[in-house]
């Protein structure tokens, strides 16, 4: 296209082999200079059918595959799973299994926290901050693998409790891994969130505002973010969450940041993880005695008819909407992921913003590329 | 102090000893100048190579691992492995690119920085050319690379790549205006564009260097330094190549040795502003106690002096790296803004104010030197601020990896099995067969 002047428009492939589209992202960006016209995210890329898996497989064989629909957050998506089909099947899980559910999805949180917050530093330069948090991340790996033997998919929830109870003096390890973490979160502060020039690249930047932000479907750190309070662990209580005490951050409340802008989402991640510690060490300290799994059938077969089951994932509502005929595989399933409304949100928000400004948006709303697709 | 100390007094030397006739002087001439320019090239790259390995190590340690361990004793010997890789790997030229322009333009790169170094002294004798425009000739030669960048990126056909080179050449434009400032504040004090002699006005001791020579130099490093980094394309002013933004920038099409030409000239952009500054700010070669009329042909004190020279400059250099991997990269608008709307101003207002002090305050008087130990005292403070700082929180973390244990065991991994069936063990004793 060219304008009155003959200036063209510059179409940028960003990605699917982009540094900063981590996975398999693409965007076409249109730009004029390093001003963007509009950015168009282009999905499909990692599809995998995981949804049409599900109707072919058990509900139990079926937890190694939720764990690959995000393998970032692999203990919630396996989690949700195993909370529908224990809705479907009535099944009540042990007390221990259910703390254990919160210290694994808490310590997957802080992980996945590590991740994002490393990778907005990382694609905006500083490259150390994603080391510092990836070495911590590595901690939380080690406990995993002592627990369930995975690093990464870590299938450990199962149909009416967890895989495995927690190895001897593994808890005092995590209690340990926790008492350090508030240090590195110090460190974390020092180094990098007040840094002049990582709040200057993100202040103000790609704001979402709360009414768009519902309107799309965003959900998680990003909804929150945007200054919509709303955390399914406090607002839809599961698992063992209702006796445990956290604070959920809402974006632009304590003079950080805008309200849904970049650094509203990295100040909302930065403050969860501190409450996913918090969480953790009530955790520890109120783990009761006791089984890690229920009585369950014989035969898992749930009886017809349909149940939604959603976790608060690290990146907001992750949800299963499953349907039963009463056969052993489910007649349908439907996964609710949070990158893909996250994702068609930065058409919205991208024009006017600088190509830079669309690498920080893209790494504040952390969105990952199984996720979109499944 | 002795003005005729380089390649011009070498070639006047041995006219004179073998008493060559027009002609056979001319040969001798261009011989010396092209052995000179030999010498000096293999140094600089030698600088830069070193260079890619010391911001390996230092990457390392700053990121709580190890770095390059497995060529040499703690990998010093990468650089040359790295460098021999790149020279076996295929000179490809996309199909769409310009040819002979993509050929071009690393060399361009490479020109701009290494002539630069034709009057860097690396001591008092030890000078390809002391130029009495030396400073004037840095600031105009150097401005080549930015010619190179530009060419690459628009020759590779490639979008990222013309992105990278459009920012690049503004960039670079623009922070040449401060760095030019600056460096003809010092020459305003030196009084001489010659490096050999604004090193000369200085002395040996910190109090007698430029950096502390008013409140008003010590700000103009600090815009100085900027400015080089940001003529350099390092963090936090890497737009131009800025990884991931632009994929590689205007790099982005290039590979085997042409890549290793822009990356060598960045790296060894990194020592020759160094030394520049070194020079500049910093006393240059003067060795503490021995005035420079003083250093004459003791080889001692000669040696001494390029000792001084180096250490200077690789900490210099070691500054650069710190930063880094330590900050973020700014936007392109902000890049321009804090280049247009601080460092000029400042640099402006330090220029106007060096020489409003040189008129009000008397040179040597009691207030003068009072200054200069107040400003170095500020400079010192600074200085251990920081270093407590990093250190609190270095000791509130720590590392993973324990440097002794790894120097223990002869800076190598090695793969350990008890290890991995401890932690194997670990999970199988703690499983669920036991739980249940």
């Amino acid at each position: 296209m060219t304008d009155a002047v003959g200036r063209e428009e510059i179409v940028l492939n960003m990605g699917p082999h982009h540094p900063s589209t981590h996975g398999v992202l693409r965007f076409v960006v249109y730009t004029d200079g390093e001003i963007m016209r509009k950015a168009v995210p282009e999905v499909g890329y990692l599809h995998r059918g995981i949804e049409k898996l599900a109707e072919q497989t058990t509900y139990t064989s079926f937890i190694p595959y939720a764990d690959r629909i995000n393998y970032l957050e692999a203990v919630f998506a396996s989690q949700a799973w195993a909370m529908a089909v224990e809705r479907l099947l009535g099944v009540e899980v042990p007390k221990r299994a259910e703390v254990l559910r919160v210290i694994a999805a808490e310590l997957n949180r802080i992980a996945n926290h590590c991740i994002a917050l490393g990778c907005v530093a990382m694609d905006l330069g500083a490259y150390t901050p994603f080391i510092y948090l990836l070495r911590e991340r590595e901690t939380i790996n080690d406990l995993f693998e002592e627990l369930c033997g995975a690093r990464l998919t870590f299938n450990y929830a199962r149909v009416g409790g967890v895989s495995h109870d927690a190895p001897d003096g593994w808890l005092d390890k995590v209690g340990a891994f926790v008492a350090r973490f508030d240090k590195v979160m110090a460190e974390l502060h020092a180094l990098i969130s007040e840094n002049e020039i990582l709040v200057n690249r993100m202040l103000g930047v790609g704001v979402t505002c709360a009414a768009d932000a519902v309107a799309y479907g965003l959900v998680g750190p990003n909804l929150r973010a945007a200054g919509v309070d709303w955390d399914l662990r406090r607002d839809l209580p599961y698992s063992a969450y209702p006796g445990l005490d956290f604070a959920v951050p809402v974006g632009g409340r304590d003079g950080r940041g805008v309200a849904g802008d970049c650094y509203a989402r990295w100040v909302v991640r930065e403050e969860e993880m501190r409450q996913s510690a918090r969480l953790i060490r009530q955790a520890l300290a109120a783990l009761p005695d006791g089984p890690v799994m229920g009585e369950l059938p014989k035969k898992i077969k749930p009886p017809k008819g349909e149940v939604y089951a959603a976790v608060e994932g690290a990146r907001g509502e992750l949800g299963v909407y499953l349907v039963s005929d009463g056969s052993n595989t489910p007649y349908r399933a439907k996964w609710r992921s949070s990158s893909f409304s996250a994702m068609s949100m930065i058409e919205l928000i991208s024009p006017g913003l600088m190509i830079a400004d669309l690498v920080a948006v893209i790494a504040t709303l952390d969105t990952i590329a199984p996720e979109v697709d499944r | 102090m002795r003005p005729d100390n380089d390649i011009r007094a070498l070639v006047g030397y041995i006219v004179e000893t073998w008493e060559l006739s027009p002609f056979w002087a001319d040969v001798a001439a261009a011989v010396v100048i092209l052995a000179v320019a030999a010498v000096v090239f293999l140094a600089v790259m030698t600088f830069a190579g070193v260079l890619t390995w010391a911001e390996r190590r230092v990457a390392g340690r700053t990121q709580s691992r190890v770095g390059p361990n497995r060529v040499g004793p703690i990998g010093f010997l990468q650089w040359v492995v790295d460098g021999v890789k790149l020279v076996l790997k295929e000179d490809f030229v996309p199909d769409a690119a310009d040819g002979p322009l993509f050929r071009l333009a690393p060399y361009l790169v490479i020109l701009g920085v290494f002539s630069a170094m034709a009057t860097v002294p690396f001591s008092q004798v030890l000078i390809a050319a002391d130029l009495d425009v030396g400073a004037l000739f840095i600031m105009a030669i150097t401005s080549l690379v930015v010619v190179g960048v530009l060419m690459s990126g628009w020759a590779s056909n490639n979008k990222w790549a013309l992105l990278g080179g459009v920012r690049s050449a503004a960039q670079i434009v623009s922070y040449e205006v401060p760095a030019a400032l600056s460096v003809m504040t010092i020459v305003l004090l030196a009084g001489s564009l010659s490096m050999q002699t604004i090193i000369g006005q200085q002395g040996g001791w910190p109090w007698e260097w430029y950096i502390f020579h008013s409140p008003f130099t010590f700000v103009l490093f600090f815009v100085f330094l900027a400015s080089s980094i940001a003529e350099g394309n390092r963090i936090p002013f890497d737009l131009p190549e800025a990884e991931s933004e632009l994929v590689a920038g205007y790099n982005t099409e290039y590979s085997g040795m042409r890549w290793a030409g822009f990356f060598l000239g960045e790296f060894a952009n990194v020592y020759v502003m160094s030394a520049i500054a070194t020079t500049l700010f910093f006393g240059g070669w003067q060795v503490p106690g021995v005035a420079a009329e003083e250093h004459g042909d003791s080889l001692l004190i000669q040696g001494l002096g390029l000792v001084i020279f180096l250490g200077k400059a690789w900490v210099g250099c070691f500054v650069v790296l710190w930063a880094r991997w330590t900050l973020p990269r700014l936007r392109v608008d902000q890049l321009m803004g804090v280049c247009y709307r601080y460092f000029i101003p400042i640099a402006f207002a330090c220029m106007l104010g060096v020489a409003l002090y040189a008129l009000v305050v008397p040179a040597g008087s009691l207030p003068d030197v009072a200054v200069h130990l107040v400003t170095m005292a500020m400079g010192a403070a600074a200085v251990v601020v920081l270093f407590r700082r990093v250190g609190h929180h270095a000791r509130s973390v720590g590392d993973r990896i324990s440097l002794a244990e790894v120097l223990q065991r002869g800076q190598r991994f090695e793969f350990d099995p008890s290890v991995q069936l401890r932690r194997y063990g670990a999970h199988r004793r703690g499983g669920a067969r036991e739980s249940r």
